[in-house]
């Protein structure tokens, strides 16, 4: 498995140095498209061997992660973009802000639950 | 040279590292809460990113009209209120109603998804271009991240409705027919053609645009509502991969590398743990979402099934069983989930293990609503985490255990399974409690569960009825056993 996170790192790193420099070479859809392949052997490997105890928080901690498109939408109220797609920026950044911290406070919530025997509470 | 693009792509980066390590660990119970920690981090990181970016390269400066400043200040806003209604809810969410929530915040994060794809058709107007003059590739996952997202949404709303118990129709009107549902996917697939690389005009634009969310949000209900009820914690763990997708779609329109790796990362945990769960049913993902087997015979029905040597039993006689027991084992299923009844299983088994009994617990891959809900509800209870036993640690350990009491769960300890080839439920891995000295099932009728079969563990030589609801049941036991 680190193997697997050691090439996505290298990949992650090559991959976004032609773009910040925006030297064009690489077009982008091709650089998306091998962070998304190992990504994907990242995420596989990753959650693998999860026990079914843990089959609950990872959902929905992984579930907050998907709220990551609050990024997207924080682009969709910058100048690049006209006013009026600037009303959907904002009804997505609510929808997203409520699935990100909803989604990592009730994780938090269930795994504040879990203690072994003898453990504290 | 270090411009501030470099810096938020570094950041972008740090985030990325942030969210891989904390699934790998929240994949460990120890360090569970610490690997939430670390991927909100992530989250916090990348949002800060973001909006320094924005502030400092003038993209939000007011421009002409003062109307942005407004609009930012609405963004803002929009941050603000979704924290507060997020944390609000998450706070107060009883621990039993956890499956319904998590399928409403993933509704949300693809109807995120969803917006962020809509917000390029006004840009395109403006442009007065098709969508794919950014490119075929931009188009597509422009037409991707509205059609996934939308979906996502309304499916995830259909989810959140048949878990909380408001929703238990399977069809409404031609919506949940396999055939519409094709009408359906056609419709999607002809607009989101026409609005991606053909409408240049506002009007076409819009309509074409319109017509594939329209289509996209019927879709999502259509595919989601024939889906049974037992078959949710599949359709949660596929809607959680579909809401990492759409994610990952809206990454390729804003060209963004943050947003593939974390989408795709989701992706790829929702569609491993749906692979879990229908392996832990011996069924394809195909069967589950044309609907299940339950469903077409009636969905269980009240009916009893003619069982004729049932022998019924009290909490008087159950006290004592378990009194003269040296090992417990409790199998708890979606009855107890109903019932409320986690803290008395705990309160009972505190009071069995001060006489010097072992108390364990078998838990069912897919017992209750969602992956793992039985561990979350015990774990509420206060359940150390180690008397928790999976099928595969606990099944040869039945034949060696006195006393096993099912707790409102029926087909994922059905005989049938592995004794009758020609049950539907046929090769299904279950739990083996008739193995055990003595089996008391508690639950409030003979009706058949989810799978819609009988059960002949009800009336085997070994084992007990005990028709009550399950919090009853064992607050009753519970007075007896005390007074014994």
């Amino acid at each position: 498995m680190s193997l697997f996170l050691g090439l996505a790192a290298q990949a992650a790193e090559a991959a976004s140095a032609p773009v910040a420099q925006e030297s064009g070479s690489i077009p982008f859809l091709i650089v998306g498209l091998w962070v998304l392949l190992l990504s994907i052997f990242v995420g596989f490997e990753v959650i693998q061997k999860v026990p079914p105890t843990l089959h609950t928080p990872l959902m929905s901690g992984s579930n907050a992660i998907s709220g990551i498109t609050i990024v997207g939408s924080l682009y969709c109220v910058g100048n690049d973009y006209p006013l009026s797609a600037g009303i959907f920026g904002v009804i997505a950044i609510l929808c997203a802000m409520i699935n990100v911290v909803g989604g990592f406070v009730v994780t938090d919530r269930m795994l504040g639950m879990f203690h072994a025997k003898g453990g504290k509470k | 040279m270090i411009s501030m693009t470099n810096v938020v792509e570094l950041a972008y980066m740090a985030s990325s590292l942030l969210f891989v390590l904390g699934i790998l660990k929240l994949g460990k119970v120890k360090t569970a809460k610490q690997g939430n920690l670390w991927a909100a981090y992530g989250m916090a990181l990348a949002i800060g990113a973001t909006m320094l970016l924005l502030i400092t390269r003038g993209d939000w400066s007011p421009r002409e009209g003062e109307w942005t400043y407004q609009s930012h200040a609405l963004a803002l806003g929009a941050m603000a209120l979704g924290s507060v209604i997020g944390w609000w809810m998450a706070v107060k969410v009883p621990m039993t109603s956890m499956p319904e929530f998590v399928a409403f915040f993933n509704g949300l994060g693809g109807s995120a998804s969803m917006f962020v794809g809509l917000a390029e058709v006004p840009r395109a107007v403006e442009r007065g271009q098709t969508l794919s003059s950014e490119g075929a590739d931009f188009a597509v996952a422009v037409i991707l991240a509205v059609l996934i997202g939308a979906v996502t949404l309304t499916g995830s709303l259909v989810a959140y409705a048949k878990l909380a118990g408001k929703l238990n129709k399977n069809r409404i009107g031609p919506l949940g027919s396999q055939g519409f549902n094709v009408v359906l996917g056609l419709v999607c697939i002809g607009a989101g053609a026409w609005g991606g690389f053909f409408a240049a005009d506002p009007m076409g634009l819009w309509l074409s645009n319109g017509l594939l969310t329209l289509g996209s949000l019927l879709l999502g209900l259509g595919l989601t509502l024939p889906i049974g009820g037992a078959d949710m914690p599949v359709a949660i763990a596929l809607l959680n991969s579909y809401s990492g997708i759409a994610g990952m779609t809206t990454g390729f329109i804003l060209k963004n590398n943050l947003l593939i790796v974390s989408g795709s990362l989701v992706g790829a945990s929702g569609i491993i743990l749906t692979q879990i769960m229908c392996k832990a049913m011996n069924r394809s993902l195909a069967n589950v979402l044309v609907g299940g087997m339950g469903e077409a015979a009636g969905g269980g029905g009240s009916k009893d099934e003619g069982y004729t040597k049932v022998k019924s039993t009290s909490a008087e006689e159950l006290a004592a069983v378990l009194d003269a027991a040296s090992s417990v084992i409790f199998v708890p299923g979606y009855g107890l989930a109903v019932a409320q009844a986690q803290h008395k299983v705990r309160e009972l088994a505190g009071l069995l293990e001060k006489k010097g009994c072992q108390v364990r617990y078998a838990i069912h891959p897919v017992a209750g609503r969602m992956p793992g809900h039985m561990n979350i509800l015990l774990a509420e209870a206060d359940v150390p985490y180690e008397q928790l036993y999976e099928l595969d640690r606990i099944n040869d350990d039945f034949k060696n255990t006195d006393v096993v009491v099912v707790l409102g769960a029926n087909d994922v300890c059905n005989p049938a399974a592995t004794n009758d080839p020609k049950s539907p439920i046929a090769g299904m891995p279950v739990l083996t409690v008739w193995d055990a000295r003595t089996v008391v099932v508690v639950k409030r009728s003979l009706a058949s569960g989810y799978a819609g079969i009988r059960n002949e563990l009800f009336q085997m030589d070994n084992s007990l009825m005990f028709l009550a609801d399950a919090k009853k049941a064992l607050e009753d036991t519970i007075t007896e056993l005390k007074a014994l």
